[in-house]
């Protein structure tokens, strides 16, 4: 190498040197500023994709009758999983899978897209809510079942079934529908067929009675694979509730109107605890717990007396008779009526060249106001309701509880309609008739209630006083209170005067449910109702109106009794309603007494032993007898 | 008579282990070291996985240095073209024959190891170019004529790698020949037409893409792109330089530990042990531990340095200079990849990515660099 060569060679070097020396200057620059300047935050970033949280879903609260019976509770059920990488043909397990545990094609189908869009070694639930038998028959062939394992879990069970499915209602799987309508950030709605409450109480109460979802914190490679589990916090389980409702009772509402399309509610009259919520016919809970079939989804549905509906509650019926006593009110304290006054009932009333006609065709002749009510005459309560006027009938019915919406913690409690002149210019346009108060004077037209809401009013007209129906009464250990017991705004005499006619209809030889007075010296107040569905033409009144019994079904009147027992002393109010029944004395009434007897010869009415541990916090309620 | 001053200053025989350059060797021992701690770790303290293959491919490779270094420069002087024409004749071979992974034709399967051939030119080619600067005449160097020749020989096997294709090779590839011929002395002016020139092709790649003159694969636009902006893809291609960087960040000053790391113990990191086992390093160790094994490759470069400087043979410093100039260029491209400074290309860590190609041509073309600091003129 030549001396000019070694030199260039020397400069040129250096030249590359001192770049080389600055780039791995960079280099090092470059490694402190990530790893000692903005450390933390990567290390965070680790932190963040190793630790994946899983939630462990916390069991859910149960709920107990007034007898601290369970009518919803959590037993272990067994879930089979299965992993689709551990299972060579996922298709050829299923198909042996089917023949050990009920498994329709359609639910294999839904398994294997279900497997597909999730990752490989995810477990994916194959069925739900297992019995032992199933499982033992699944173990003993786990060779031939790879990948299929049981797992167990919790599962919610309605022990008695449809007697209480109404009220307390049920819980089935989430679906994309139910996660579309709610602002509900909870995670747990996340987790597949996640069960929360649909109906009845479940879905009503469903935060509190769901829990809080416990933590577990594990650690997770790329893919999500679980390596282990670091530590957690464990879930809260939901609140326990105990109801009002006694168990017997509402067993024998229930099984008393079985085969009717029909509503019981029984209310004590001091507290408003709701003692039965009986709705007919009902359903079995359990069959949504993990997803009804379409078929048997598509009966309910389809089922002309609406087994799915809780009519004591959402069912809305003219109130008919059953609502003169509130007429009578509203007269009584206008003192526009007193219990001397005579009215002549010719069998019609003529208003404004209309004829209005009293359910007996021949008349009543003179009758005052406690022989009115004791003979449901029309003509008595057209004269009342035209002398009152529409706004003091609906004042009063309000102040006894119509037209007021329940606060239940049912789902879709309905408020009824008490009308104005105002609402009947909002709503149809047109300025309220003369007519209109006339027929709301008989609880027709216009005028619709809830049998819940009938039982309150009967409860305020045996107590006097502002009974609210109370259907909670512990909620987490902790008795809820009793709403509203004050004395009603009317005179103790006015309300006297309509108890009495109200004894004559179950008491009085000619009342008109008389035929369904208690047994054993035992009195009952009541009233009688029929009303009507469907609009009588006056060609058709003179051609004689057709009977009951030979209109179709749901063309029929709604058979209506409410009533409290016993009448000296009163303890419990109720309703019932049956739905195209025909007249309320031929069969509401009957199905009134065989309860109100029931409640009777049931007679304590105290709360029963509850099975939760902080039971020492319970005191008596106010005016609970024992 | 030259013969008789040349055994005179020039050792022979096993005398020849008196003037191995041990601290290079020490150094190359260290860094290897390293990689099989590395492999240890990233395998889970699995030492059979990677690193026991890793620690016997080291043995026969500086059992390799050894050879090549007690055989005279002259020898290998004489060998770079044979070696030019064999290395080109396999890049062709693999073109035809190779295994492919990764999408890339890389290796010929010999069953004991996999051979690169793409490995094995980069000294190849650093040793023809260095040979024909020492050949041709002082007042040729920048003559435009006397340049196609280094040119061309250049030219020929980056294509053929780019062809495989593989980016970071070939710029290893250019980058080795590039440094030789400026050190020989090619005029500055041509380099600063070259750095011109790949600006252009630069934006003829960018304004190419997408039209039916594509100049690179789909990927590797999705790769620049990636590494434009990592986090317009997290989950796709961007994942691997996110992921790179949080396990190089996670690591902190001293690092999580050996075997802590859970970037790359819970798979977030891609190609753990071969093109990014720098960010494990980082995880475990830190900044001291990646600061510490900047140092180590500097260090080597150095040494290179000085050797080739003493070095009166032009031959075997141009060697020597464009072994360490390749060696840099390994270190400083994947370093620069896994920190987020540079596309990924696919280039290894030299002597600690686990890869037997790159560890025997590295450690043959040290025994290069052995080779001509034994047999310097004295």
């Amino acid at each position: 190498m030549s001396k000019s060569q070694k030199t260039r060679l020397g400069r040129r070097a250096l030249l590359l040197g001192g770049v080389q020396l600055g780039l791995a200057g960079v280099l090092g620059w470059r490694m402190h500023q990530l790893g000692v300047k903005q450390g933390d935050q990567f290390r965070l970033l680790a932190e963040e994709n190793r630790i994946n949280i899983r939630l462990q879903p916390p069991a859910r609260g149960l709920i107990y009758d007034r007898n601290g019976n369970a009518l919803a509770l959590n037993r272990q059920a067994y879930t089979i999983e299965m992993v689709r990488e551990q299972a060579n043909d996922p298709a050829a397990v299923l198909q042996r899978l089917a023949q050990l545990i009920p498994l329709s094609p359609a639910q294999i189908d839904d398994v294997l897209n279900e497997m597909n869009r999730r990752r490989a070694f995810v477990p994916v639930t194959v069925a739900t809510g297992l019995e032992w038998e199933h499982i033992a028959a699944v173990s003993a062939n786990a060779p031939a079942l790879p990948g299929v394992t049981p797992r167990l879990g919790l599962n919610r069970q309605y022990p008695v079934g449809a007697d209480f499915a109404h009220i307390v209602g049920y819980v089935g799987p989430v679906s994309d529908y139910d996660l579309k309508k709610t602002d509900d950030k909870d995670p747990l709605l996340l987790i597949p067929r996640f069960q929360i409450g649909k109906n009845g109480v479940e879905a009503k109460i469903e935060k509190p009675l769901r829990g809080k979802a416990g933590l577990k914190r594990i650690e997770v490679n790329s893919v999500g694979r679980v390596m282990r589990e670091l530590d957690g916090q464990a879930s809260a389980p939901g609140v326990n509730l105990q109801l009002t409702i006694g168990p017997e009772l509402q067993r024998t509402a229930m099984e008393r109107m079985q085969g009717e399309s029909s509503a019981a509610v029984v209310m004590d009259v001091n507290n408003g605890d709701i003692l039965a919520l009986a709705s007919a016919p009902t359903f079995d809970p359990n069959k949504f717990v993990n997803g009804i079939s379409v078929a048997d989804w598509r009966a309910l549905n389809e089922n002309e007396y609406r087994p799915l509906a809780n009519k004591t509650v959402q069912g809305l019926y003219p109130p008919g008779s059953t609502f003169k006593m509130v007429v009578a009110l509203a007269a009584l304290s206008l003192g526009v009526a007193n219990e001397h006054e005579d009215v002549y009932c010719p069998g019609h009333k003529d208003i404004n060249g209309r004829k209005f006609h009293c359910w007996r065709r021949g008349g009543h002749g003179n009758v005052n106001l406690r022989e009115a009510l004791r003979y449901s005459c029309d003509v008595y309560f057209y004269e009342m309701a035209l002398r009152v006027g529409i706004e003091n009938i609906t004042k009063t019915a309000r102040a006894l509880g119509l037209g007021q919406k329940p606060d239940l913690p049912l789902p879709a409690v309905r408020t009824g309609l008490m009308p104005t002149k105002q609402w009947k210019l909002e709503k149809k346009k047109e300025d309220w008739f003369i007519g209109d108060t006339a027929n709301a004077g008989i609880g027709q037209g216009f005028v619709l209630a809830s049998p819940l809401q009938l039982a309150t009013m009967t409860a305020r007209l045996a107590s006097g006083n502002q009974i609210e129906p109370r259907l909670l009464n512990m909620f987490d250990n902790k008795l809820s209170p009793v709403k509203g017991v004050g004395p009603l705004e009317f005179k103790k005499s006015h309300l006297d005067m309509v108890r009495a006619g109200m004894y004559d209809v179950s008491n009085h030889q000619r009342g008109t449910a008389y035929r369904s007075r208690l047994r054993d010296g035992a009195q009952m107040a009541g009233k009688t109702g029929t009303s009507q569905v469907r609009f009588i033409t006056k060609a058709e009144r003179e051609r004689g109106v057709t009977k009951n019994e030979d209109l179709p079904w749901n063309r029929r009147d709604h058979a209506l009794f409410v009533g409290y027992a016993p009448f000296d002393n009163p303890r419990y109010a109720i309703s019932v309603i049956v739905e195209h029944g025909g007249g309320g004395s031929k069969a509401a009434a009957p199905i009134a007494k065989d309860i109100m007897q029931k409640a009777l010869d049931l007679g304590k009415n105290e709360y029963g032993p509850l099975p939760s541990q902080k039971r020492s916090q319970v005191k008596p309620i106010k005016g609970t007898r024992t | 008579m030259s013969m008789l001053s040349n055994r005179q200053s020039t050792p022979t025989g096993l005398r020849k282990v008196l003037y191995f350059h041990w601290p290079l060797a020490i150094l190359l021992v260290a860094v290897c070291s390293a990689g099989f701690l590395m492999l240890f770790s990233v395998a889970g303290g699995k030492f059979s996985t990677w690193a026991e293959p890793q620690v016997m491919r080291f043995g026969i490779g500086f059992v390799a240095m050894i050879i090549i270094g007690f055989t005279p420069i002259n020898v290998w002087r004489n060998m770079s073209i044979p070696a030019y024409v064999i290395g080109i004749g396999l890049l062709v071979f693999v073109e035809y024959f190779g295994a492919t992974g990764k999408g890339a034709q890389r290796w010929i399967d010999l069953g004991f190891m996999k051979l690169q051939p793409s490995e094995m030119m980069k000294i190849a080619l650093v040793m023809i170019v260095a040979m024909y600067y020492d050949w041709l005449d002082e007042d040729r160097v920048s003559k435009p004529l006397w340049l196609l020749p280094p040119i061309v020989l250049t030219a020929l096997p980056v294509a053929l790698v780019l062809n495989q294709p593989d980016l970071g090779t070939a710029i290893l590839l250019a980058g080795g020949a590039g440094v030789i011929m400026l050190l020989a002395g090619v005029s500055l002016w041509y380099f600063g037409a070259a750095i011109g020139a790949i600006g252009g092709v630069v934006w003829a790649v960018i304004a190419s893409k997408g039209t039916e003159f594509q100049i690179l694969k789909d990927y590797q636009y999705r790769r620049i792109e990636t590494f434009l902006d990592p986090s317009s893809d997290p989950l796709g291609s961007g994942y691997h330089i996110t992921q790179s960087k949080i396990a190089l960040g996670s690591g902190g000053f001293s690092g999580r530990g050996y075997m802590e790391g859970t970037q790359s113990r819970l798979n977030f990191l891609p190609e753990k042990h071969t093109d990014f086992i720098f960010t494990t390093l980082a995880e475990e160790f830190g900044f001291m531990g990646g600061i510490t094994l900047l140092i180590l490759y500097i260090l080597i470069i150095f040494c290179c340095y000085v050797t080739a400087m003493q070095n009166r043979n032009r031959f075997a410093a141009l060697l020597t200079l464009g072994v360490a100039a390749t060696f840099f260029f390994y270190f400083s491209v994947n370093m620069l990849m896994v920190m987020g400074l540079a596309p990924v290309v696919g280039v290894p860590l030299p002597l600690v990515s686990y890869g037997g190609s790159a560890m025997l041509v590295l450690l043959g073309a040290f025994g290069l660099v052995q080779s001509a600091h034994i047999h310097r003129p004295r």
